[in-house]
């Protein structure tokens, strides 16, 4: 098994990920995690659109599995913030995600992260946020 | 009239917050349930629950959980700020975690809109397990306020 094998396992073990339905596609180290349309994920069944807390947390999920590999972390890093910004209605159909580590400290990394639908040029949310390196704790004194 | 607050005059204030929070399919699948309104501050509970689990080494609960929890939560509170109870939308929310939640824990919620206007409204939330003194973590949110829109607007294909 490859590390990324590993991690898309390591995903997969992942109750909440479950939950969810989200299943992760890797080509090379790029990192796409697909959501698939399911109606528990509903935040306004009127029109209906996904839940926006639905989004964040792929884009959230996205960004602490890209950031283990990039990191070559057995560990899932932490979140210290995250910002999300909503661009359009998520619809009932599948969602995709991919996130960009803009930068690996020695404890500290950024990363940005977009979803997006139909079009990948149009994403529906986009995330940026900071995450404590997983394998850092076990340094610390 | 804009720049007005209200929280929610008029009627059964509680079981109108209560049934929008329940009326979110995905509000129902986490378990969310209000709790108390304390004047302008609404507050709501999210079971621990074994799905809810994001780091099964520690059993802590995912960020993903907090966040729809807040995000849900802060749009109840903008709800229960306009005089016209109507539909909102999320333009943007940042979430600073200050620890992990507590594996075992139910997490509660307080979320307060301090300000809201014709177009936006400007929330607070802190999600804790005993007190807010406490913080698991603490949400920033602006939301649409009146952003309404058709019944099965998603389902149409967009005029080319």
């Amino acid at each position: 098994m490859s590390p990324q094998e590993r991690l898309a396992a390591a995903l997969a073990r992942i109750p909440y990920a479950t939950f969810l339905g989200v299943r992760a596609e890797l080509k090379g180290d790029e990192l796409t995690l697909v959501l698939p349309y399911a109606d528990h994920l509903v935040g306004n069944p009127l029109l209906p659109a996904l839940h926006g807390g639905v989004v964040a947390a792929l884009m959230e999920l996205t960004a602490i599995t890209q950031l283990a590999i990039a990191s070559k972390s057995e560990k899932f890093p932490k979140t210290i913030d995250v910002g999300f910004d909503y661009l359009r209605s998520g619809k009932p159909v599948d969602t995709y995600a991919r996130a960009r580590v803009v930068k690996i400290g020695r404890r500290i990394a950024n990363v940005q992260a977009e979803a997006w639908q139909g079009q990948r040029h149009e994403p529906i949310a986009a995330m940026h946020g900071h995450f404590l390196l997983g394998d850092e704790e076990t340094k610390s004194p | 009239m804009s720049g007005e607050t209200h929280y929610g005059e008029g009627g059964d204030v509680f079981e109108r917050v209560k049934t929008m929070m329940e009326w979110t399919p995905q509000g129902r699948a986490l378990g969310f349930e209000l709790t108390k309104l304390d004047g302008a501050k609404v507050v709501a509970r999210v079971p621990y629950r074994p799905e809810h689990v994001g780091d099964p080494e520690t059993g802590v609960i995912a960020g993903g959980v907090i966040t729809t929890f807040l995000d849900q939560i802060s749009g109840m509170a903008t709800v229960l700020a306009m005089k016209e109870p109507a539909m909102v939308a999320t333009i943007d929310i940042r979430i600073d975690y200050m620890r992990a939640a507590t594996p075992g824990r139910d997490v509660f919620a307080e979320a307060h809109c301090y300000k809201i206007g014709r177009n936006v409204a400007f929330v607070r939330a802190i999600a804790f397990e005993d007190s807010v003194d406490n913080p698991i973590a603490h949400a920033t949110s602006t939301f649409m306020v009146n952003a309404t829109r058709k019944f099965g607007a998603n389902l149409r294909e967009k005029k080319k």
